[in-house]
């Protein structure tokens, strides 16, 4: 196998990517796919220290991961289409009120 | 330098070219399918940290369900290109100074923790499969199993209540 610092440290990279991506880009949808990368690469790390330890707990853990990315895309995505309804437009600059 | 490592290298750099190809391209059409070559390439690793049934729920949940979920919204909004606004000047290098600095420091805690483990011990067959997977969700973890049902039923009514379209409110007076 190899050694778990090589994943740990894709992992790390593939994390600021994301941060990266929530920090430069203004397209919510964009935000949103770097969260999900986000998500991915501690999954990564996670499924690695579980191979390393032989403990199948870390990959239920993922598991749930996951099923919590699912729902809160479904529901971020129906929050996007709710808001585009209202504003005409889903540029995050212009998301500056709660009540619009 | 062997096999396994090779392919590992391999599989990095198409998983960092892909989530830069998700961070830079202009259109979010494009973005949204190199993160589908992403959550592939992560899946192959999963089967090579040998966790097979992780993997599948990968592809089929993430390159799946999520990412269909993310085109239909961006073709439903037709928003894949956003018109470029006066972003604030100072935004974009700080941005990079931050994420360097995250980067750095994630790498540099893993080495000053790094323990010497010695050798890795050979998993037994089941390990990671779905048989062993579902033997531990439905005997030790079953209440948190379940718990995620009424998450995703959450999930489910809260879209549908989002996204519905508001009813003209009956006038009294009118």
């Amino acid at each position: 196998m190899v050694d778990v610092t090589y994943y740990v440290v894709l992992s790390a990279i593939l994390f600021t990517i994301g941060a990266l991506g929530v920090l430069i880009r203004r397209n919510p949808l964009i935000i949103f796919m770097s969260i999900e990368l986000m998500l991915n690469a501690a999954n990564l790390a996670m499924v690695a220290f579980t191979r390393v330890r032989l403990v199948l707990e870390g990959q239920i853990f993922v598991f749930f991961v996951m099923t919590v990315a699912a729902a809160e895309v479904a529901v971020g995505l129906a929050l996007l289409v709710a808001i585009f309804r209202t504003k005409h437009s889903i540029n995050i600059d212009e998301m500056n009120s709660l009540k619009g | 330098m062997t096999a396994e490592l090779i392919v590992f290298s391999i599989l990095a750099l198409v998983a960092i070219a892909t989530a830069l190809g998700m961070l830079f391209s202009e259109s979010a059409v494009y973005s949204a399918l190199f993160l589908v070559l992403n959550f592939g390439t992560v899946a192959v690793f999963y089967i090579l940290l040998n966790a097979p049934f992780i993997a599948m729920s990968q592809v089929s949940v993430y390159a799946g369900a999520i990412m269909v979920l993310f085109l239909f919204v961006i073709m439903l909004l037709g928003t894949g290109l956003l018109p470029a606004t006066k972003a604030l000047p100072w935004q974009k290098p700080l941005a990079f100074i931050l994420a360097l600095v995250l980067a750095g420091e994630s790498v540099y805690l893993l080495f000053i923790r790094k323990a010497t483990s010695g050798e890795i011990p050979q998993p037994v067959e089941t390990f990671g499969s779905p048989h062993g997977v579902g033997q531990a969700l439905f005997n030790l973890y079953l209440l948190p199993f379940e718990i995620t049902s009424i998450l995703l039923l959450v999930a489910m009514v809260g879209a549908i209540v989002l996204t519905q379209k508001e009813k003209k409110k009956e006038s009294s007076d009118g």
